[in-house]
């Protein structure tokens, strides 16, 4: 038998990739490097200057910058928090509902709670600026149909409460998308596994948190680092409820609201796009970590199941 | 409607730079942030300015006012930005000028229409240059529903006692909440707050160029007195204001539920069409009776020749005749509370901006105290200056403490105050 000869290069691999390839590195691989790049630099009289790891001892160094820093880092941290105690559970304990082959117009709901994920987050912000107003909204006269004005507050104009309202907000939009994919994951557990729990007396609630949640637990990880990098990336929702100044009194700030304000400017404060690129290193090293914290920490502990 | 305005605009401005080019005229774009006022430039301002000057082609062509600065920026780094440059008073301008982006204007013969403080929005530090044309000021103070001050029978107020008096007389009636301003945007809090009060207190001018030489210091009585006025604000504000924003106070007043509105001239146009009842407007009230009045009559808007324009001479052109009173007369009366800042006498047909623009003769006028030179470094003193004024009227922060604060952070850039 004649000897296979040596394969050539293999074209449509490349050829396939290429669009792939140079998409993502025009969008998003060149940009990342440019700003680690450009964190390097600073202005002095007109002029682009190398001025190494100057920036970063300004942000972490100097209280006026590092200050704000630490606040934002803290909020976000808070924001997160708030996904991980609300977002979560009630992601899985929807979809453990909608799983249930008793519950009728599942699909309803199922949609019903997915919208106001497809909804831009300038529409959300709006929308929930509108229904908290004290002065238009309806929270309040829905809190006096039942007896508890009392507990109404200007909730975004608070300090103590505008960053868990807004974190809220954000749960409520986004609900939709753990509960799909732990929805997916249940509905990818095969019966015969549920039906010999059943035989084995594990029934209802009990095979929920015996064989169910042990199956999903890989899913509830993704959902988790995906919650994480979403909410240290988060800006959208910030903006459009309170302002590039985050108020009140920066209680709102987070990470993104403050990279914007310093890259681009606000008001009376001109764009210094190489502190900003400093922050948004910054955030992509805390991003970063907290993604190999969770490949090197969690993921590898992760058992799968094949069925 | 607006839109469709709007669109049909942007589609003739298309037809037009076609024609255009086929003629031999010198064409020059006008880059702006106002937008708004896209339907006055091209039916009334660029048609007179073509009628004089055959042989010069003007196209308008704003931007997103949110936007204007970045934008504008990049098409002058790229050498793609129009021949004439609406121009942001002070250090966005400047930032252009050192940058050699602007051109120097000084010797243009219209820039003797104007006075220093007309034109310190536009020239340099120390006053020997000035790149951009002055074009328009607004002019801060209190504007009032005469229909609600009938109905609880309150005189306009002309002093602090007064005036707070009034807000009383308001609060005790109950119908109508005393005063509309929120907190949540923040920036009301210092533009129609702190400075719109705080020139009766620092003596305009006078304490706003001490505090650039650095001789006062926001410690001194005269920058702390206006926190001491604002933190009895928010008990005349409404229920909520916490959460207030801009335009929910806007809406209030326009829909007749508050008394007062502090606030500038530059609402007038649009509470115009909005409001149904009679408005009045009030300088802010001094001290004492009889004390000399000082207004903020801040320097807004400019206009300034890029340095890379092909058409110098039609540039120049243009700008002589935006500093004539030709074109004070078109712009003034075309916006109502955007007042032109030529030395020329300027006919306004509206009552409201007769009012505001009255107070020209019988105060002093100054300009916002952040706005020059102080709002150069980090902390950045203007968007501190939102910040402390909220925290007072919320009552979060005690009047000294704000202007502690504040003083420590401009001391921390600003050598004058070391």
């Amino acid at each position: 038998m004649a000897t296979p000869s040596k394969p050539g290069i293999r074209w449509h691999i490349v050829v396939f990739l290429a669009p792939a390839v140079l998409v993502y590195t025009a969008v998003m691989i060149y940009p990342l490097f440019n700003t680690l790049r450009l964190s390097f630099f600073s202005e002095i009289d007109q002029e682009r200057v190398w001025v190494g790891l100057d920036n970063f001892r300004t942000l972490f160094g100097n209280t006026i910058w590092s200050d704000q820093f630490w606040n934002a880092l803290g909020n976000n941290t808070w924001f997160f928090i708030i996904h991980m105690l609300v977002q979560n559970p009630i992601g899985v304990a929807l979809a453990a509902i909608l799983s249930s082959p008793r519950l009728r117009f599942a699909a309803l709901y199922r949609s019903a709670i997915f919208i106001p994920t497809i909804l831009s987050f300038v529409i959300v912000g709006f929308a929930w600026k509108l229904i908290l107003s004290p002065i238009w909204g309806i929270a309040p006269g829905m809190l006096d149909a039942i007896g508890l004005k009392f507990l109404y507050q200007p909730w975004l104009g608070k300090e103590e409460y505008a960053l868990t309202t807004l974190a809220l907000v954000s749960v409520w939009q986004y609900v939709g998308i753990p509960m799909m994919l732990i929805y997916a994951a249940l509905l990818s557990i095969p019966d015969e596994i549920l039906e010999a729990g059943e035989c084995d007396g594990i029934t209802g609630l009990s095979a929920f948190w015996k064989i169910k949640l042990p199956l999903i637990l890989p899913s509830i990880g993704i959902i988790s680092i995906l919650t994480f990098v979403g909410n240290f990336n988060a800006f959208d929702l910030i903006y459009a409820a309170q302002g590039a100044l985050a108020g009140p009194d920066f209680s709102t700030d987070i990470l993104g609201t403050f990279m914007y304000r310093t890259f681009f400017g606000f008001q009376l404060q001109l764009g210094d796009p190489h502190m900003g690129s400093a922050i948004a290193s910054a955030m992509f090293v805390i991003i970063l970590i907290g993604v190999c914290l969770y490949l090197f920490g969690i993921q590898r502990r992760l058992r799968n199941y094949q069925f | 409607m607006t839109r469709t305005t709007f669109k049909g605009a942007l589609l003739a401005t298309t037809l037009l730079s076609a024609t255009a080019a086929t003629a031999q005229d010198a064409e020059l774009i006008i880059e702006s942030w106002r937008n708004d006022d896209l339907a006055i430039w091209q039916d009334k301002i660029i048609p007179a300015f073509e009628a004089e000057h055959p042989g010069i082609k003007v196209k308008f062509t704003p931007s997103a006012p949110a936007e204007y600065n970045a934008v504008l920026n990049s098409k002058l780094d790229a050498g793609s930005a129009g021949d004439i440059i609406t121009c942001r008073p002070f250090d966005a301008s400047l930032a252009l000028y050192d940058a050699g982006h602007l051109a120097d204007l000084s010797d243009i013969e219209g820039m003797s229409n104007f006075s220093d403080v007309a034109k310190s929005g536009w020239s340099t530090d120390d006053g020997a240059a000035t790149y951009c044309v002055p074009m328009a000021s607004v002019i801060h103070g209190f504007i009032y529903n005469k229909e609600a001050f009938e109905e609880v029978g309150v005189e306009v107020p002309t002093t602090e006692e007064e005036f707070f008096a009034v807000l009383d007389a308001f609060k005790e009636d109950g119908n109508y909440i005393p005063m509309a301003m929120g907190t949540n945007d923040q920036w009301e809090a210092a533009t129609m707050g702190y400075n719109n009060i705080g020139p009766n207190y620092w003596k305009g001018e006078e304490g706003r160029n001490a505090l650039i030489a650095g001789e006062q210091k926001l410690t001194d009585e005269p920058w702390i007195a206006p926190f001491r006025q604002l933190a009895k604000w928010g008990d005349y504000l409404g229920d909520g204001f916490e959460a207030q924003t801009y335009p929910d106070s806007q809406n209030i007043f326009t829909l007749g539920r508050a008394a007062i509105y502090p606030s500038g001239s530059w609402e007038i146009s649009g509470f115009n069409t909005q409001a149904d009842f009679e408005m009045g407007a009030f300088p802010p009230p001094v001290q004492a009776s009889g004390d000399t009045c000082y207004i903020s009559d801040h320097t807004d808007i400019g206009i300034g020749m890029n340095a890379a324009t092909d058409n110098p001479e039609a540039a120049k052109t243009f700008l002589n005749w935006v500093a004539s009173s030709e074109f004070s007369n078109i712009f003034a009366n075309a916006l109502p509370g955007f007042f032109p800042l030529s030395n020329a006498a300027v006919e306004l047909e509206d009552p409201l901006a007769q009012e505001f623009i009255g107070w020209r003769d019988s105060c002093e006028s100054s300009i916002r105290s952040t706005y020059q030179i102080l709002s150069r470094g980090t902390p950045n003193l203007e968007n501190e200056t939102w910040n402390a004024s909220v925290a007072v009227i919320k009552g979060d922060e005690s009047p000294e403490d704000a202007g502690a604060r504040l003083q420590e952070g401009l001391a921390s850039w600003y050598a004058p105050q070391q």
